[in-house]
């Protein structure tokens, strides 16, 4: 099949594929590649559950297009574990029942992953404000936002 | 469609000049491809300009600043500089959707998706930005009120792409603000939007100002006669209430879900007053 043929490296892994001129980045994780971490929710920019990581900056997966992907480095929801292990912002979800459906929550855990890197230390409005482009229709945020303070403290080394 | 990624300005423009059927240039696609999955456009062609050699940077410059048309919102409140010589317009820049639009979106689409209520642009026009523009005949510098003609129209002619924002060295004791009123804390698009830009004198008087309003025109408007009405005051409680009247006498609004004609115009006023007096707080503490 022909298409537009671009390397990149995801999860530290060089990835080769072809997509079509339309595809988002979205439909490559997930269609192509079978990444189906990140989610379609809206598909316009709007719930951030495709949020991932590309050259260090936080996108919604679905507004950038797979041919853009040239050359960069993007991370997903699949890289966030070490193997077995879980990051502490994933441990700190499941303990705190931060989720209940569970569609939004790889969005929400690469927003807070990118926020705790950029801010180690962030208060509860700047976690509120930092993750407003995620959103939950199950939790009410309040435990997300108490999972987000609690893996900080934990990665701090409090 | 095709999508074509150049590595030179005059490859971009000669790509969107001869293309038969509809081109667009995208530099973070987060209007663009909203608009192409809503089914509002079909384009043949999309020109990714985010490759091209240096568009992706802020550059000081002895005249002030440079902003690229591919540098994304967040890049510019991380400009430490800019951000100190030009505080309202990083922050309207900054109020553009949530951290995940903020890595993608520029003020140049901003501008060009010509909302009317589009953030960042009340605040370049009060700044009173140029735009340079490049197209198959060359580079012209214009006013940045003067690209967006009307909802989603520019006055971009065929082939033409913003290529970079400009904005002045600020003199000393100058300031600026941009506000906007939505109904949410966040995530919102402005129901009204005001941005103010003044420089005083030594004296502290305000020696010349721009005042623009977003959201209640199909333009973004510049109000020359709400700038007269504080020209040469101190800001006292007369100079503001002639700049909110020279405001919602302005106004030109629709009536929508979002807000009344009524509303608007005396939100207009209203944020137009709380601008100048963070732009006016600004300018003195410089």
């Amino acid at each position: 099949m022909s298409g537009i043929a671009v390397s990149t490296t995801i999860n530290g892994d060089a990835v080769e594929f072809l997509c079509q001129a339309e595809e988002t980045l979205l439909d490559v994780l997930r269609d192509r590649l079978g990444l189906t971490g990140a989610k379609e929710g809206c598909g316009t920019g709007d719930c951030g559950a495709c949020s991932v990581i590309v050259d260090g900056r936080l996108v919604c997966a679905c507004l950038v297009l797979g041919a853009e992907a040239e050359g960069s480095s993007i991370e997903t929801i699949e890289g966030m574990a070490d193997g077995d292990k879980l990051h502490p912002l994933q441990e700190k979800f499941l303990e705190h029942a931060a989720l209940q459906c569970g569609v939004c929550t790889p969005g929400f855990l690469m927003a807070a992953k990118d926020l705790l890197t950029r801010n180690p230390d962030p208060t509860e409005e700047e976690i509120r404000f930092g993750l407003a482009g995620n959103l939950c229709r199950c939790t009410g945020y309040d435990k997300i936002v108490r999972a987000v303070q609690d893996a900080a403290r934990v990665m701090k080394g409090a | 469609m095709l999508y074509a990624r150049p590595g030179t300005l005059e490859e971009a423009v000669r790509l969107l000049a001869d293309t038969r059927g509809s081109a667009f240039a995208m530099a973070g696609g987060s209007d663009l491809l909203v608009r192409m999955k809503g089914g509002n456009v079909e384009p043949d062609l999309v020109v990714d300009i985010k490759a091209i050699a240096g568009l992706g940077e802020i550059k000081q410059t002895g005249d002030g600043f440079l902003i690229g048309a591919a540098v994304p919102c967040v890049a510019m409140g991380e400009a430490a500089a800019l951000k100190t010589a030009w505080p309202g317009v990083v922050e309207a820049a900054s109020l553009i959707g949530s951290r995940q639009i903020q890595g993608r979106c520029t003020i140049a689409g901003n501008l060009c998706n010509a909302s009317p209520a589009a953030d960042s642009v009340p605040a370049l026009v009060a700044a009173a930005a140029k735009v340079v523009v490049a197209g198959p005949k060359g580079r012209r510098t214009i006013a940045v009120e003067d690209v967006p003609v009307g909802p989603g129209k520019t006055s971009l002619a065929r082939g033409e792409i913003v290529e970079a924002i400009l904005l002045d060295k600020r003199p000393q004791r100058s300031g600026d603000a941009y506000l906007r009123f939505i109904p949410r804390s966040e995530m919102d698009i402005a129901v009204v939007g005001a941005g103010v830009s003044l420089t005083l004198d030594a004296n502290g008087r305000i020696e010349s100002a721009r005042v623009a309003l977003g959201a209640v025109a199909p333009t973004v408007l510049l109000v020359t006669e709400a700038a007269k009405a504080i020209v040469g005051t101190k800001l006292d409680a007369a100079a503001l209430e002639a700049l909110a009247g020279a405001c919602s006498a302005a106004c030109r609004p629709i009536d929508d879900k979002r807000g009344t004609v009524e509303f608007r115009k005396q939100v207009a006023g209203v944020l137009a007053k709380r601008a100048a007096g963070i732009a006016y707080e600004r300018a003195g503490a410089k």
